[in-house]
């Protein structure tokens, strides 16, 4: 009984001192990392689509569990499953991947007055002082900055049009 | 030679090919106006070298190749220029895509063409540079511009010209009948081919089915050497061309390589016939033979068309439809595709009109997968249908491509064995689509942030100039205020 | 409407079709099965086929799936199979609760039609047996033969209906039975073989038995129909016969006394209607031909270890569901190869090397 008594102590004692031991050894230094390397995979835009004060507030909310795996429109179909790989989830858990956006002018009613084009994170819209502004679809993240500054509200939002280089065969309709 | 390593798998669908094989091919009748896509090839989009109103000849380039990999848009008949613009495409989506559309004036009068020497005496780059000059694609439906194919060709040991006349889609007579009446030509293309490459032999392979074809080419290829018209048993997919290679050599194309890898370049009767008239004539392609068939085509026959006129015309030069097709399909029923409309325009791409009766399409809805294999069995790359399927079904892209998608040639043999009608090439479709879109995406998303990165640098660079600008003027200031008293 | 992806010919196979085939292939095995044990084997036929049935349609209501999937026939297959392997006087109860376990729990369970892992029938079949020892192992002797008198139509019900008939007068065993239970008492095999075991009454079904394991030249005539027809392919049946012939050889050489043979392990038991028309479910056997002759190969060691070492006298049940539950294993060890790529998935060797030839302009 005795024996029985001390030798599970012993064994107590001696494990509880091993995890000690590797928990200080085998400690995470300072943030993270899988913070940083999703923030490598975001687009970086800062554009703030998701809620989130930029990329890197974001990717801290990912790892935290705060945000969904689908909240960054730009990121597209493509981060959503990189994300879910990453994270271990399934890419289906949060829903629909998000659709992504792009922005245009109309140009009937743009004055040029360049306040889009400062407000563009990633350069995409071209003009000049009293021209008219155009935005480059390629260059574009729907981030809807320029919509916001746009004094003209002139600046729309709308889904990637699906052209012949961009449409492709769709999931047959399972029975 | 033993055929030990013949071709695996493949299916034996109904041929449905003796009524329009037995007739001769006819000249349609010229169009309205013709619709010249400025994409009928594997690659980049031409670019319009006219504008709306301006006249052009029959034969007159009116777009150039846009890079490397791409080819030129010629008139197909004289008149004016309509529009350039967005019209409706030969395509299953029935989107849009960047045309020229040309008026007929009905004169239908030559350009001068550029009538070139004896090309046997010329140099091999210099005949490939003609091709490419006219715009030929691979006629076969693959659409690959035939002069990168030769120019690549050029670069390597080529032991044969293997030049395809399986023909193994259902319905479609375009190379029999080319081959009945054009023997001499097609071999004398072939050896102009041969010439381009430093070949050492000629294989013309033609499936047993097409006795009369054999017969001539045999006849036609006679007066030769080096030519050897091959017959290979009749099976589907015989016609693509890793399988053809393995049929005639027995040798495979290595994954991810091409045919030169084995010595080996392929090209489709139809275009071997486009390229003797290139280099023989100096007529660029802007005509083709359509087999318009089916069910529903009053009397199915081959037509000989310009390039660009509507469907519609090429069934009213069939006698009509006989009744509403529950399919239009541009090619044969195994790879062929969708149309959107009787108005979409006749490409150089397309083999075949199709107008399907509801009794010779499949339409029966999908059940689960039973796992009898007969898929498998069929596939002749030796993939595994059932579970590239499966994976595509749940998005596990790389699961599909670990199962053969990437290996896949989508010949829809293991569709069309398939006893659950599970749709197998669509999902492989979609998840091929889907990967290209993901990497579109990704692509993107680089792109966005190296703008960024970029834009950052720059504001740093303002700023810190500004920065500096403002501490220069300072220490000015504050130096001739010293300096004042 | 949504364009639709080519191909847009088929071949016009169905799964229906299918199950049809196998069906027709069954029917005369099965009507001489009805010839020799009378009324009550077709009764337990038609209530252990209607109640497989009946549960499928339950199911896929419950599961809320169309309940017009019914009609591919695949239910009507499994509870066609469970029948084949009764005994043919066993009562109705047996037949039910095996179509109620094999369709409820060993296919619907599992999601449906494809999605199984075991073979249903012989799920059923050796829960059966281990659940109604006794039931499963009542077996008759085939009527005509034994010279018994057929029970009519009304006294065929109550054998099937009412659990207390005595039905001991026309009680035998199967040569397996026999064999195990007079080796136990110390007789010889050949001895055992010589009184009970007479080859080409096995091969025509003049023997105990349930009803598929009775005419087993007509198991090869429906096997033949679905060769021809390509329902099934050769690799299975030919590896589990051939496997089972070879192990019988060369125990029966070794052990003369104790083993019976080739022939008598062939002919005897379900092993035809196993070799063609159980282990070659499409569903639970691998897909490669590598994976089906080792497939094949396994059921027919697993039947012969348990025929001649295991506790009982019959095995392949026993033997396709544990290749059954290897058959994943096996399809991922044993893909076919794909074209242009050597079996371990590289690409094969480049033959013709890049070669730079000097194309200069008119050299």
């Amino acid at each position: 009984m005795l024996m029985a008594t001390l030798m599970l102590g012993g064994l107590g004692i001696a494990l509880g001192l091993l995890l000690g031991v590797a928990a200080r050894v085998f400690a995470v230094e300072g943030e993270n990392p899988l913070v940083k390397q999703i923030e490598s995979l975001m687009p970086g835009s800062q554009c703030g689509q998701c809620g989130f004060p930029g990329c890197s507030a974001a990717a801290t909310a990912l790892v935290e569990g705060e945000a969904a795996i689908n909240c960054c429109p730009p990121g597209g179909r493509a981060l959503v499953e990189q994300l879910a790989t990453l994270l271990g989830v399934s890419a289906d858990s949060a829903g629909a991947a998000p659709v992504p956006m792009v922005a245009s002018i109309n140009e009937a009613e743009c004055t040029g007055c360049t306040r889009c084009y400062r407000a563009c994170p990633t350069d995409a819209v071209v003009g000049a002082n009293g021209q008219i502004h155009v935005i480059l679809q390629a260059a574009c993240t729907g981030c809807a900055k320029c919509a916001e500054a746009c004094p003209e509200n002139c600046v729309s939002l709308h889904p990637e049009p699906i052209t012949l280089d961009t449409w492709h065969w769709s999931k047959p309709q399972a029975a | 030679m033993l055929k030990w390593s013949g071709v695996k798998g493949g299916v034996h669908p109904d041929t449905h090919k003796d009524r329009s094989a037995a007739l001769k091919i006819v000249q349609a009748s010229l169009p309205d106006c013709v619709i010249l896509p400025l994409r009928q090839h594997a690659g980049a989009d031409a670019i319009p070298l006219v504008k709306p109103g301006d006249s052009v000849l029959k034969g007159q380039l009116i777009a150039a190749a846009g890079t490397e990999v791409s080819a030129p848009v010629h008139a197909s008949t004289s008149g004016r220029v309509r529009k350039i613009g967005p019209v409706q495409a030969p395509h299953p989506s029935g989107l849009a895509a960047d045309a020229i559309v040309i008026e007929s004036d009905g004169d239908d009068r030559w350009i001068d063409l550029d009538m070139p020497d004896d090309p046997f005496s010329q140099a091999p780059m210099e005949l490939a540079e003609r091709v490419a000059r006219a715009g030929i694609v691979g006629m076969g439906g693959a659409i690959f511009p035939a002069a990168v194919k030769l120019k690549q060709g050029a670069r390597h040991e080529i032991k044969t010209v293997l030049v395809n006349g399986s023909e193994c889609e259902p319905y479609l007579t375009t190379d029999d009948r080319l081959m009945r009446e054009r023997a001499e030509q097609i071999v004398d293309g072939a050896r102009l081919i041969q010439h381009i490459l430093r070949a050492y032999r000629i294989v013309i392979a033609i499936e047993d089915n097409k006795s009369e074809a054999i017969a001539a080419m045999r006849a036609a290829a006679e007066p030769f050497g080096a030519i050897e018209v091959e017959v290979t048993p009749t099976l589907y997919p015989m016609g693509s061309a890793k399988q053809l290679i393995q049929e005639i050599t027995g040798h495979e194309v290595p994954a991810e390589g091409r045919s030169t890898s084995v010595g080996v370049l392929v090209h489709n009767v139809g275009t071997v016939y486009a390229i003797q008239q290139a280099l023989r004539f100096g007529r660029p392609l802007i005509s083709r033979v359509v087999t318009v068939a089916g069910g529903c085509i009053k009397s199915p026959r081959n037509v000989e068309t310009v390039i660009g006129a509507p469907v519609q015309h090429l069934i009213d030069a069939c006698g009509g439809l006989t009744d509403e097709p529950a399919q239009l399909l541009l090619g044969g029923p195994m790879m062929g595709v969708t149309l959107p409309s009787t108005q979409v325009p006749v490409i150089k791409g397309a083999t075949g009109v199709l107008a399907l009766q509801r009794r010779e399409v499949s339409r029966a809805t999908e059940s689960p997968c039973i796992r009898c294999a007969r898929c498998v069995q069929a596939c002749p790359m030796g993939l595994l249908p059932l579970e590239m399927a499966r994976r595509a079904k749940v998005d596990d892209l790389d699961g599909a491509d670990a199962a053969g998608l990437k290996d896949c040639i989508l010949c829809g043999s293991c569709a069309y064995v398939c006893p659950s009608h599970i749709p197998l090439v669509q999902y492989f479709q979609y998840a091929m689509g889907e990967q290209d879109a993901r990497k579109n995406a990704a692509r993107k998303n680089d792109y966005t942030r190296m703008l960024m990165d970029a834009r950052n640098a720059r504001l740093e660079k303002e700023v810190a100039a500004k920065a500096a600008a403002k501490a220069a003027k300072k220490s000015r200031a504050s130096s001739t205020s010293e300096s004042a008293p | 409407m949504t364009p639709r992806s080519s191909p847009h010919a088929h071949a016009g196979s169905s799964v229906n079709r299918i199950m049809l085939d196998v069906c027709l292939a069954l029917i005369p095995c099965t009507s001489v099965g009805f010839y020799l044990f009378g009324w009550p084997a077709a009764y337990l036929w038609l209530v252990t086929c209607a109640a497989a049935v009946a549960t499928e349609i339950v199911c896929l209501q419950l599961r809320g799936r169309p309940v017009n999937t019914v009609l591919d026939g695949s239910a009507l297959l499994t509870g066609w199979l469970i029948a084949l392997t009764l005994p043919p006087w066993a009562p109705w109860w047996i037949g039910v609760g095996g179509s109620l376990f094999a369709i409820a729990i060993g296919k619907q369970l599992y999601g449906g039609v494809g999605m199984n892992l075991f073979n249903p029938a012989m799920l059923a079949r050796v829960g059966l047996l281990i659940a109604f020892p006794l039931q499963m192992t009542t077996w008759i002797q085939p009527l005509p033969l034994a010279g018994l008198t057929y029970p009519d139509a009304l006294e065929g019900l109550r054998i099937t209906f009412e659990p207390a008939t005595r039905i001991d007068g026309y009680t035998g065993a199967t040569a397996l039975g026999e064999l195990k239970t007079a080796l136990t008492l110390k007789q010889t095999a050949p001895d055992i073989l010589a009184e009970h075991f007479v080859w080409w009454q096995s091969l025509f079904g003049l023997h105990a038995g349930s009803l598929g394991e009775t005419s087993e030249l007509l198991v090869l005539l429906g096997a033949a129909w679905l060769l021809w027809r390509r329902i099934i392919s050769w690799e299975i049946p030919v590896a589990l016969l051939l496997t089972l012939a070879m192990l019988a050889t060369v125990a029966s050489i070794v052990n003369p006394l104790q083993q019976a043979g080739p022939l008598f392990h062939l002919t005897s038991g379900g092993v035809l209607l196993g070799a063609f028309f159980i282990a070659t479910d499409p569903v639970t056997s691998p897909i490669s031909r590598t994976a089906k002759l080792l497939f094949g190969a396994g059921c027919a060691v697993v039947i012969f270890v348990v025929r001649v070492w295991g506790g009982f006298p019959e095995a392949v049940g026993f033997a396709v569901l544990f290749m059954n539950a290897l058959t994943p294993l096996l399809d991922t060890a044993f893909k076919p190869r794909v074209y242009g790529r050597t079996h371990r998935g590289k690409p094969l060797p480049v033959t013709h090397a890049k070669v730079v030839v000097n194309h200069g302009r008119k050299s």
